[in-house]
């Protein structure tokens, strides 16, 4: 089968794993501090800003680039596009990933994370918006470890397992749509208690189902972005079936990104235009706000479109790239840029470099882990053995 | 009873949701307008003089459970005396339940005290996915600090920026804020910052005593009164409440709407219900019907087939047929064997012509979805 890992294989001390190990042990001077000096060691938050890039990036940049799971499923399983076959394991392999070291990251953000199963065990807050994310979060994390496991069971030769788990993949999928539908609106829900705080802007009511669309085309551009990294860094891995179908999986989700990407420009616009928000459009918020969906929407839409019609497949990796850091873009104008814009600039937040630090440490184990899975286990390629199971 | 109860209730969360998703609350005719009996306080701005002694009677009552003095008793206690403060705007803190801030106005200096407001419906109590807070039938919002994970949501909720954090904690960080000291009403006693006030600018009551003391006094004084009492409507009604001789967005009180907090996030809650309804349906739905044309294609395919076969073999036989006439018109047994070689190629030929195409994963159930098609 696929055992070319031809370059760098006799020596550990490449740059890419130095880097790796510098920022590993970082992040591991980073965490002993965390946990024995406190959030407010490492951290810039204080009482006006309770939220910092741990939740704006670990969290809700981590669940939203994490919805290319329940996108290429759905679009494989559900609505029967027998072309996404070979994307359906690389894509569900990095939304457990991502919804796992999200849950991780969480252990950093809240002050007592040995109680974070409480919400679930012990004393159900079902008023809050919050609860909805984490028991959501909770479950789909579980799906997503059944749903990725048949990757561990062939790996690991137990077709016992595998053939338990085989029957649920519909069901499955069923439920993973429906978890993602509710906590990746909720997400946005989230800032729908605290009108006040917020710039009308980026306030609306509709900002559940701002976060859920943006869900969709950000997950199908994860897919595409990754494919881009997986193909310059785990290239032998890949067998022939993934290899043909990549450029389609490209072209396909490109396009339906397009498509998602019109409808959710419409209804942002409505979302200024229901609170007759039009005066905010000529100040710098204003500006800020068309920045990111001009820019970052309306642009990479534009460059789907256009790479969809012509077949153009790097254009759409573009137009990928553009609209991952888009979506990330949005996430961080909502949760910290319209966030609070009301106070002084002296009592606003900006990151303490620890915080970046652990938010880059981990993203590097997500990486780290995901090259490993690949390495060892049939994500982007299938098993010989399973090819043709029953 | 109960199960007719029960069937109310969900349909009325059910149409409730369905309908209009700003009134997924069940009572869209009743409103709730606070605890009748829940107590608050007043304060009058037009009263006070900035003498922080609220603050220290706060600080007597409380003091010992921060976290800066809790297991310190030689910490170094904050001078109440130092009037300086008062030039730069303070909030409270894990270590300070109530500060009060000058605002300079046309009026000349205004003082305002800030603190736990005790909402009526409390955005920290509707936003803690814990129930760590609790409004209490009395009056005062209450923490229960053994609940608390520490998530900070109810910072981010909380219109009034009350609730504060000891980010200096490892082991046991909590969140801080005033009690409207709960267990000192429960004894009959007054808060400490009302028991300090020498000017009476402090009213402690029940709260719909305190709305009707706070309109005599506007109408007794409107030309030292603002109209407006301020907390009665806020986010549904607060049970500290504001006098001021200005505006109180002067003394830098937030402008906030009438609705309350759990009203803000209800709709989307109700969706969530409709979501899980509804969406099997629709996703199942699609699941059905791409396999049921799947299946349809096939079955086409499959008759085209059989009866291009078919038709040929009625072809070959009729070929069959001539060509014997003619072998045996002619007697000849080599011209037969011709013929039946004929036959069998063009049987085989139309074969190969209208062999089944591959079929695309044709009837494949749930399970085997992802382990067939290895033929692709």
């Amino acid at each position: 089968m696929n055992t070319h890992d031809n370059g760098a294989k006799n020596t550990l001390l490449t740059p890419g794993n130095v880097i790796t190990a510098i920022i590993l042990l970082v992040g591991l001077f980073i965490t002993v501090l965390r946990f024995t000096k406190g959030i407010g060691s490492v951290t810039a938050l204080d009482d006006n800003n309770p939220w910092g890039i741990w939740i704006s990036f670990d969290l809700l940049c981590g669940v939203v680039l994490a919805a290319g799971g329940y996108t290429t499923t759905s679009a494989y399983y559900l609505f029967g596009l027998k072309h996404f076959r070979s994307a359906v394991r690389p894509a569900i392999t990095s939304a457990f990933l991502g919804y796992a070291f999200v849950v991780f990251a969480l252990h950093y953000d809240v002050g007592q994370p040995w109680r974070l199963v409480y919400p679930i065990f012990v004393s159900q807050g079902t008023t809050s918006i919050l609860f909805e994310v984490g028991l959501c979060v909770f479950l789909y994390v579980t799906v997503l470890a059944i749903e990725f496991s048949p990757a561990v069971w062939e790996w690991l030769g137990i077709k016992k397992l595998r053939s338990l788990v085989l029957p649920l993949t519909i069901p499955l999928t069923i439920l993973g749509v429906i978890l993602s539908t509710m906590h990746q609106s909720s997400l946005g829900a989230l800032y729908l208690i605290a009108p006040s705080k917020m710039h009308p802007l980026w306030y609306s009511s509709f900002i559940p189902v701002f976060f859920f669309i943006s869900s969709m085309f950000a997950g199908m551009s994860m897919v595409i972005f990754e494919g881009i990294l997986a193909h310059k860094g785990l290239h032998g891995k890949m067998d022939a079936l993934h290899l043909k179908q990549a450029d389609g999986v490209v072209l396909a989700f490109g396009k339906a990104s397009a498509f998602v990407m019109m409808g959710y420009l419409f209804i942002r616009f409505y979302g200024v235009a229901m609170d007759n928000n039009f005066k905010y459009l000529f100040t710098g918020y204003g500006l800020w706000f068309l920045v990111e969906t001009i820019g970052f929407v309306a642009l990479p839409a534009f460059l789907y479109a256009m790479g969809a019609r012509e077949r153009n497949v790097s254009l759409m990796k573009i137009a990928a790239v553009i609209t991952v850091l888009g979506v990330v873009l949005n996430r961080f104008n909502v949760s910290q840029v319209a966030f609070n814009y009301q106070l002084d600039a002296s009592e606003r937040y900006f990151p303490h470099w620890m915080e970046i630090g652990v938010s880059v440490f981990v993203v590097t184990l997500i990486i780290t882990a995901y090259r490993f899975i690949c390495t060892k286990m049939p994500v982007m390629y299938e098993h010989p053995e399973y090819k043709d199971a029953h | 009873m109960q199960r007719r109860k029960f069937l109310t209730l969900m349909s009325a969360a059910g149409l409730g949701a369905a309908l209009s998703p700003a009134s997924a609350n069940a009572a869209a005719t009743t409103s709730f307008n606070g605890h009748p009996e829940a107590v608050g306080v007043l304060h009058d701005s037009v009263r006070c003089i900035g003498c922080r002694k609220c603050e220290e009677g706060c600080f007597k009552v409380n003091g010992q459970d921060l976290p800066a003095f809790k297991n310190d008793p030689s910490a170094q206690r904050p001078d109440f005396a130092d009037l300086e403060v008062l030039n730069k705007k303070r909030r409270t803190n894990c270590n300070t339940y109530t500060v009060v801030n000058r605002y300079q106005t046309e009026k000349g200096p205004v003082y305002r005290k800030l603190q736990c407001n005790h909402c009526q419906e409390p955005a920290c109590a509707s936003a803690c996915f814990v129930k760590a807070f609790v409004k209490t039938p009395e009056g005062p919002v209450v923490y229960k600090p053994e609940l608390c994970v520490g998530c900070r949501y109810c910072m981010v909720a909380c219109p009034f920026y009350v609730p504060t954090y000891d980010y200096g904690s490892a082991w046991n960080p909590l969140v801080y804020k005033c009690t409207m000291c709960a267990p000192r009403i429960a004894k009959g006693q007054l808060p400490g910052c009302v028991e300090a006030c020498p000017k009476e600018a402090l009213v402690f009551g029940k709260r719909t005593d305190l709305i009707n003391i706070a309109r005599e006094r506007i109408q007794k004084n409107p030309e030292l009164y603002d109209a407006k009492v301020f907390g009665e409507s806020e986010m549904g009604g607060t049970n500290w409440l504001y006098l001021s001789p200005v505006q109180h967005t002067e003394l830098a009180q937030p402008e906030l709407g009438k609705t309350s907090a759990p009203e803000l996030t209800s709709g989307a809650l109700g969706a969530v219900a409709m979501v899980a309804g509804i969406w099997p349906v629709l996703l199942g739905g699609a699941y059905a019907i791409n396999k049921r044309r799947t299946k349809m294609a096939q079955e086409e395919a499959k008759e085209a087939v059989t009866t291009a076969v078919a038709t040929t073999r009625e072809e070959a036989e009729a070929k069959l047929q001539k060509a014997l006439a003619k072998a045996e018109k002619d007697k000849d047994a080599a011209v037969a064997r011709e013929v039946k070689k004929a036959r069998e190629e063009a049987i085989q030929e139309t074969e190969a012509k209208f062999a089944p195409p591959q079929a695309p994963d044709g009837e494949s159930t749930p399970e085997d979805a992802s382990g067939k098609e290895g033929d692709a």
